[in-house]
């Protein structure tokens, strides 16, 4: 069924990496550290994964808190509920995104994450990217008193044009997003007491460079059969180091390894599954509250999601060649990519269809899955088009599914399960390979 | 002869089915969900076979299918209640494109490609609004049997309009109109409206295509075939075995794995806990 060519690199060095592992021992060095960060008086600042200005941050040295990562956590540790069942106990609508819900139960516990206690920041950056970044922050400012500061980053001008780099309206949205990080860096000096560093912010860029050059080959890995990694199960892990660990040594260092780590696996053939029977397009934001057992009923069809579009958006469109900083002119360059980039993380929207067009021949894959999100429209509402438009026009499968990113009672376990196993059979009945005979799966 | 089987264990009732080598339906059960699932379906299997006037060793391959498929727990394979139901109605009218099936506490569309296999398809999710359970409600609230709504509805003149969508809300709402005094046709109306709007919007989802047949057991209310003729603007097929489809299209798959042309594999032999 899969038509992806078999061009294996050869194998590098010698691989001892266990890129899970590492990852967990990394987010797990991670919350340490902000565990100590208030006693440290260290600066603090929340932000959120896509727009956040993050190099000039880490060029002020300040300890980053993510609290969309923060929610997942305690999604992914089993733990969502509990969170989220606290804000709706004060008086939180069960429609509202549960991100924000779990971080409201997470102050009403007093900041007490299974991952361990999360410090009060000393600054929160939000973007427009979603409206409901803004309305998180002002949680946070009229609760915690946490000074914040909110980018206005240009979005979509008119239907079906979309900016490029080098155009005038280009240059024009970076000068707007370059004058806003002016007045961040004015912030920040206040907050730190330090002078701005503009070397110090060109070294932050050239680490974010190299980390997106490895996360580039990493996704372009996924492009051959069978598929190294899962988009949407290891490639979570990858994408939490690509957030929590921009523009750090480690986090360069992981991504490296991880290059080399999935380039042997290539060479050696070697794939996700012991036996590839389907490649598969994972689109929207994951169930991470029980992406595991999503993925096992997927695998135990032999279906491996070769590409998750989660896995640009999220990392707000990074893996785009001609996002690269110019470390020559550092302010400027970051100011050009923050605004292309927040345009391709809002145009995975507004031009889904065509990205996945592409993306559906470059990684081969036999159908698309789309993954609605209860407690999010922004991210949910565009897929009925665009599950048309790929169902009818490009005649490729697809299956749409709906539960929620953290919170499990929107989880139905025998409905998804129906759902998976009908999508596999049409894909067999349509000429897909014979599936594996499978092993008991037991219903969660 | 040799036969084959297919048991459809649904939300409400057990349906089973045994064809012949050649297709043909020779045997029939349908029972009520009053016991355990495993227990019910080997009780309808059982039923089939006396029906069949064929003995249980006549019988060499057995799928589950309907959301308690592995409660078959003799069945040799087990496939959704998709495939089964797109299947069976294929096989009761050539022609079919979609399929509506309004079951206990699914409703599903399914669009089918000239060669009579799924396409796409989209059902109710996390809510039973506009499914089977919403007449059992009504049945519940007018104190009626199910058999008897849909020819009472047909009487109706001014039917009301059910706003909620919650099958367990609607309950109240029809007591509420019941209460003003509101004819139960009217009421009885009003609620298949509701149904078919749902249903006919699901439908929609995949792209309604001639011809269009109606499976489940909600095809046999004349009501509710009457307003999804008049929503989407075309004759539906309804068969006597409508009520048997996902039974059905279960027993065809299995003869493709005992007659087929070609040795076919199972589509899924995975057993649950």
């Amino acid at each position: 069924m899969s038509t992806a060519t078999v061009q294996h690199p050869a194998p590098t060095e010698t691989d001892d990496f266990d890129p899970r592992a590492e990852g967990q021992r990394l987010i797990k060095d991670w919350y340490a550290q902000l565990e100590t960060a208030n006693a440290r008086n260290a600066a603090v600042a929340n932000v959120f994964v896509m727009g956040n200005a993050v190099e000039i941050l880490r060029a002020f040295d300040f300890e980053l808190v993510f609290p969309e990562i923060n929610s997942l956590q305690t999604g992914v540790r089993k733990a969502s509920e509990e969170y989220i069942r606290l804000s709706e106990d004060y008086g939180m609508s069960p429609d509202v995104c549960s991100y924000v819900k779990a971080d409201v139960g997470l102050i009403l516990k007093e900041n007490e994450h299974p991952a361990g206690r999360i410090p009060k920041a000393s600054l929160a950056v939000a973007s427009n990217m979603c409206g409901t970044f803004i309305k998180w922050a002002e949680i946070w400012e009229r609760w915690l008193k946490t000074p914040t500061f909110v980018l206005d980053l240009p979005g979509q001008r008119a239907a079906g044009w979309q900016v490029r780099p080098g155009d005038a309206q280009h240059a024009a949205d970076a000068r707007w997003v370059e004058a806003q990080f002016q007045e961040l860096i004015v912030q920040c000096e206040r907050i730190t007491g330090k002078r701005f560093d503009m070397d110090k912010l060109a070294e932050v860029e050239a680490r974010v460079n190299k980390m997106v050059d490895h996360w580039n080959n990493v996704m372009a890995l996924n492009r051959q059969c069978p598929a190294p990694f899962n988009a949407m199960l290891d490639g979570l892990t990858y994408i939490g180091i690509m957030n929590v660990h921009r523009g750090t040594e480690e986090g360069v260092e992981f991504m490296r390894r991880l290059e080399e780590h999935l380039k042997a696996k290539v060479g050696r053939g070697e794939g996700r599954v012991a036996e590839e029977r389907f490649r598969l397009l994972f689109s929207g934001t994951p169930c991470y509250v029980s992406m595991r057992r999503l993925v096992e009923l997927f695998e135990t069809w032999g279906g491996v999601f070769a590409y998750s579009d989660y896995l640009t958006f999220a990392a707000g469109g990074m893996d785009a060649t001609d996002l690269r900083y110019d470390t020559s002119r550092p302010l400027e360059s970051l100011a050009e990519v923050t605004a292309l980039a927040a345009q391709r993380g809002l145009s995975n929207q507004f031009f889904a269809h065509e990205r996945l067009a592409q993306q559906i021949k470059d990684y081969a894959v036999d159908g698309v899955v789309f993954h609605g999100i209860k407690s999010c429209r922004f991210v949910s509402s565009g897929m009925a088009d665009t599950r048309e438009f790929i169902n009818k026009r490009l005649d490729v499968p697809t299956l749409y599914i709906e539960s929620d990113l953290i919170d499990p009672r929107y989880w139905s376990d025998a409905q998804i399960k129906n759902r998976v196993d009908a999508f596999f059979e049409a894909l067999h009945q349509r000429g897909g390979g014979a599936p594996l005979a499978r092993k008991t799966v037991a219903t969660a | 002869m040799k036969y084959v089987a297919g048991v459809d264990v649904g939300s409400t009732q057990t349906k089973a089915i045994i064809v012949d080598e050649n297709k043909a339906i020779v045997g029939r059960a349908l029972l009520d969900m009053e016991t355990s699932m495993v227990t019910v379906a080997q009780d309808a299997f059982r039923a089939a076979l006396d029906n069949a006037g064929i003995a249980e060793g006549d019988v060499v391959w057995v799928a589950g299918t309907g959301y308690g498929r592995y409660k078959v727990t003799f069945g040799r394979e087990q496939v959704t209640e998709i495939s089964c139901h797109a299947r069976g109605a294929v096989s009761l009218f050539p022609m079919t494109r979609t399929v509506i099936d309004i079951g206990g506490q699914d409703t599903k569309a399914i669009r089918v490609g000239a060669d009579g296999k799924v396409e796409d398809f989209t059902m109710n999710d996390k809510c039973a609004a506009g499914t089977g359970r919403f007449l059992g409600a009504a049945s519940y609230a007018l104190e009626m049997p199910l058999a008897e709504l849909g020819p009472l509805a047909m009487k109706s003149t001014n039917p009301v309009r059910i706003t909620t969508t919650c099958t367990v809300f609607a309950e109240s709402e029809i007591i509420s109109h019941l209460a003003k005094g509101i004819p139960s046709e009217d009421v009885l109306m009003g609620v298949h409206q509701a149904i078919a709007s749902r249903c006919v919007s699901l439908a929609r989802r995949v792209g309604i295509e001639s011809e269009v047949t109606f499976t489940g057991g909600v095809s046999r209310n004349v009501a509710m075939v009457k307003l999804i003729e008049e929503l989407i603007g075309m004759r539906l097929n309804v068969s006597q075995d409508a009520h048997f489809c996902g039974a059905l299209g279960a027993a065809l798959f299995s003869h493709d794995r005992m007659f087929g042309a070609a040795a076919q594999p199972a589509l899924a032999m995975a057993e649950e806990a």
